[in-house]
């Protein structure tokens, strides 16, 4: 009992940074955009959030704020890398997916050259104790407040995707820009909202990778978890719900490989090396569910295509 | 006149336009983080192309960027985004280090660790090509998770069927009868090269003179056309795949038995690390063309080599580079990136005619 609880908690934590990249995504692909710059966006928030993080304690009015300003700082960021994609993608209908292979590209000299420069530490930086968001203490443990806005955030994408106008002009532009440009929606402003907002969450997930979840800035920080928030994305079908239940389900494949790697009494029973196929879980997990779910996904339309009015 | 010569030095002057954006952002990030943008970038041309050891370095540095760029090249003219290069390299050059474990005789044994990087480097292509052809699963999402997986088995083979029993940090080396020595002693550059810049050439043929190239050009420009014409995009995708793995499972393998000093594989990977990434860079630059991924390679080597000198006499962390290099993708992500500068090449044709016109 009490080992599945806490196993419970590790993938409610383990679940905040693939669901919230992967929502995130479902609001930018719904528009028609693609983003596979989740990564890059990830990795360049947990550093400039910890920055943020760490400027605002050195100055004592924002010091009792400085978590809260970190998370924002990561949400900025995010929303100016996607101002950057948007940019790329609606005003000179560049390629999407080179974009944001670039952003990824970007992110890692970028956040490896900011850590040495920032903190003269190669390769890591660890987060100060009044950088960290405060945990919620819970009858069995104590979790990050991030774990229920992440649930919100979940329904609340849902309500706006199916139950509002914004979400009703999101979906045609992504379905079919013509005609929605003919009905008198913006296609390119439309696409700019979804574009940032969905770049934010990822800009958010990163933040709580590093003053949050894991307490470090490293090189690589998000290890691919902005694309397992992809293939995420392609479980869920674009549904913001499933997105989340499939967060879930990712962050315990990623959980049971930590789990394992660090328990007590399981770790000296592997082998020599054996945990470097403990730690391949998440990523054959990741192979096998997208192979297995793939087939009855149907995308928008126009994803992927920039918009030319005739 | 004026119009055609513009053409035909466009893609030429692209990827000026982007080197010349990526060193403006690199430039402004290192002012604002308090280094000095003039001397980083001294350094960086002198540890690129300063000396004679600078620019054998750079060349040996773009050794296996030919090849990890030619994967993504083939990618995109089958139509693929083909990121899979940097797990197929961690795996060729692991494969090519057990060579070394066979009862070959020493040249044999050169041979054998070359071709099984190259086979090994394919095996790893197929799980994403396999994916793709039958479940249509998107190839970024397939190959990156293929790289992780790549990472985490080689890592356990090195410290483990392959390490050197006297020196954890490292795998068994190539025996001297079986290493690529350099061309001049102290330097880094080898025969190598030639391997790069041949398979560089095999592709061009591959691609613009045989029947597979036609179909996997054709699969890239209209899958829907070509299967019309006769072609099974499935399995032309697949043998797009198969042959960016080998190309990648090959630089892995010139890593290991061409590239001094060291002649084996570091535990942390990390004299393989990061190539495949690096070959995305060269393959866009180079246009997705094996001649042009030669030059871009070269360039792409350039910086490399350059950022060690830049580290050592600027103090600026090496990494800025790929921040460079990031930027440099970004701008070539845009089409009409040249239409930027329309009204400067108007006014410089304007002046032109002008300069003509007057006695």
């Amino acid at each position: 009992m009490n080992a599945a609880v806490q196993l419970f908690y590790l993938a409610l934590s383990a679940m905040v940074p693939i669901t919230l990249a992967s929502l995130g995504e479902v609001f930018t692909e719904r528009s028609g955009i693609v983003n596979i710059g989740l990564e890059g966006i990830m990795l360049i928030s947990a550093f400039t959030s910890l920055w943020t993080a760490e400027i605002a304690i050195s100055i004592s009015p924002l010091k009792a704020w400085a978590p809260w300003l970190g998370l924002a700082g990561g949400l900025v960021t995010g929303g100016i890398l996607g101002l950057v994609h948007g940019l790329i993608s609606i005003r000179f209908k560049g390629d999407q997916v080179i974009s944001g292979i670039g952003i990824n590209l970007f992110g890692l000299g970028f956040v490896a050259f900011g850590i040495m420069a920032v903190w003269k530490a190669s390769g890591y930086h660890q987060v100060p104790q009044d950088g960290k968001v405060p945990a919620i203490p819970t009858p069995w443990g104590s979790l990050s407040p991030l774990v229920p806005v992440t649930i919100l955030i979940a329904m609340l994408l849902w309500y706006v995707l199916n139950k509002t106008v914004l979400g009703l002009r999101v979906k045609a532009v992504g379905e079919n820009p013509e005609a929605a440009d003919v009905a008198g929606i913006s296609v390119d402003s439309t696409r700019y909202i979804a574009t940032i907002g969905g770049a934010s969450l990822a800009g958010l997930a990163g933040a709580y990778l590093s003053i949050d979840w894991l307490s470090t800035i490293t090189k690589e920080l998000p290890a691919g978890r902005g694309f397992i928030a992809l293939a995420n994305v392609v479980f869920s079908g674009l549904n913001p719900l499933l997105a989340l239940l499939g967060g879930f389900l990712f962050g315990l494949f990623d959980t049971l490989a930590l789990w394992i790697d660090s328990h007590p009494t399981l770790k000296p029973l592997l082998p020599f090396g054996v945990h470097n196929f403990v730690k391949m879980t998440p990523y054959v997990a990741t192979l096998l569910v997208v192979a297995i779910a793939i087939g009855h996904v149907r995308f928008p339309k126009s994803i992927g295509q920039p918009y030319r009015r005739q | 006149m004026m119009a055609s010569f513009w053409r035909s030095i466009r893609p030429f002057m692209e990827g000026v336009v982007a080197a010349a954006a990526g060193f403006a952002i690199g430039a402004i990030l290192l002012s604002l983080w308090g280094f000095s943008p003039a001397k980083a970038y001294i350094a960086l041309y002198k540890g690129a192309f300063g000396d004679r050891y600078a620019l054998t370095s750079t060349l040996a540095d773009a050794t296996p960027l030919i090849l990890t760029g030619l994967t993504f090249a083939i990618g995109v003219r089958s139509g693929l985004f083909n990121i899979g290069s940097q797990g197929q390299i961690f795996i060729g050059a692991t494969a090519a280090v057990g060579a070394s474990l066979l009862p070959f005789p020493p040249g044999v044994r050169l041979i054998a660790s070359l071709l099984l990087g190259m086979t090994a480097g394919a095996l790893w292509s197929l799980p994403a090509a396999l994916l793709k052809a039958t479940r249509g699963v998107h190839e970024v999402i397939s190959t990156i998770m293929l790289n992780w997986i790549a990472w985490y088995l080689s890592l356990y083979l090195v410290a483990t069927a392959l390490v050197d029993p006297n020196r954890a940090e490292k795998t068994i080396g190539i025996a001297p009868g079986s290493r690529l020595v350099p061309f001049i002693p102290g330097t880094d550059l080898t025969p190598a090269i030639f391997i790069s810049t041949i398979f560089a050439a095999i592709i061009y043929w591959v691609l613009w003179h045989t029947a597979l190239g036609y179909e996997i050009r054709a699969v890239g420009l209209n899958p829907s056309a070509a299967r019309y014409g006769g072609i099974r995009p499935a399995v032309v995708l697949s043998l797009s795949f198969v042959l960016g793995g080998i190309s990648s499972g090959l630089a892995g393998a010139t890593q290991i038995i061409g590239r001094p000093p060291t002649y084996a594989l570091y535990g942390d990977l990390s004299n393989v690390a990061n190539l495949g990434f690096d070959g995305i860079a060269v393959a866009l630059v180079g246009r997705n063309h094996p001649f042009g991924a030669i030059v871009a390679a070269i360039l792409m080597g350039a910086l490399s080599s350059g950022a060690r000198s830049m580290q050592i006499y600027a103090s600026v962390p090496l990494e800025m580079v790929r921040v460079v290099q990031g930027a440099i993708i970004l701008a070539l992500a845009i089409p009409e990136l040249l239409r930027l500068f329309e009204p400067i090449r108007k006014g410089f044709s304007r002046l032109m005619r002008k300069e003509g016109a007057s006695p």
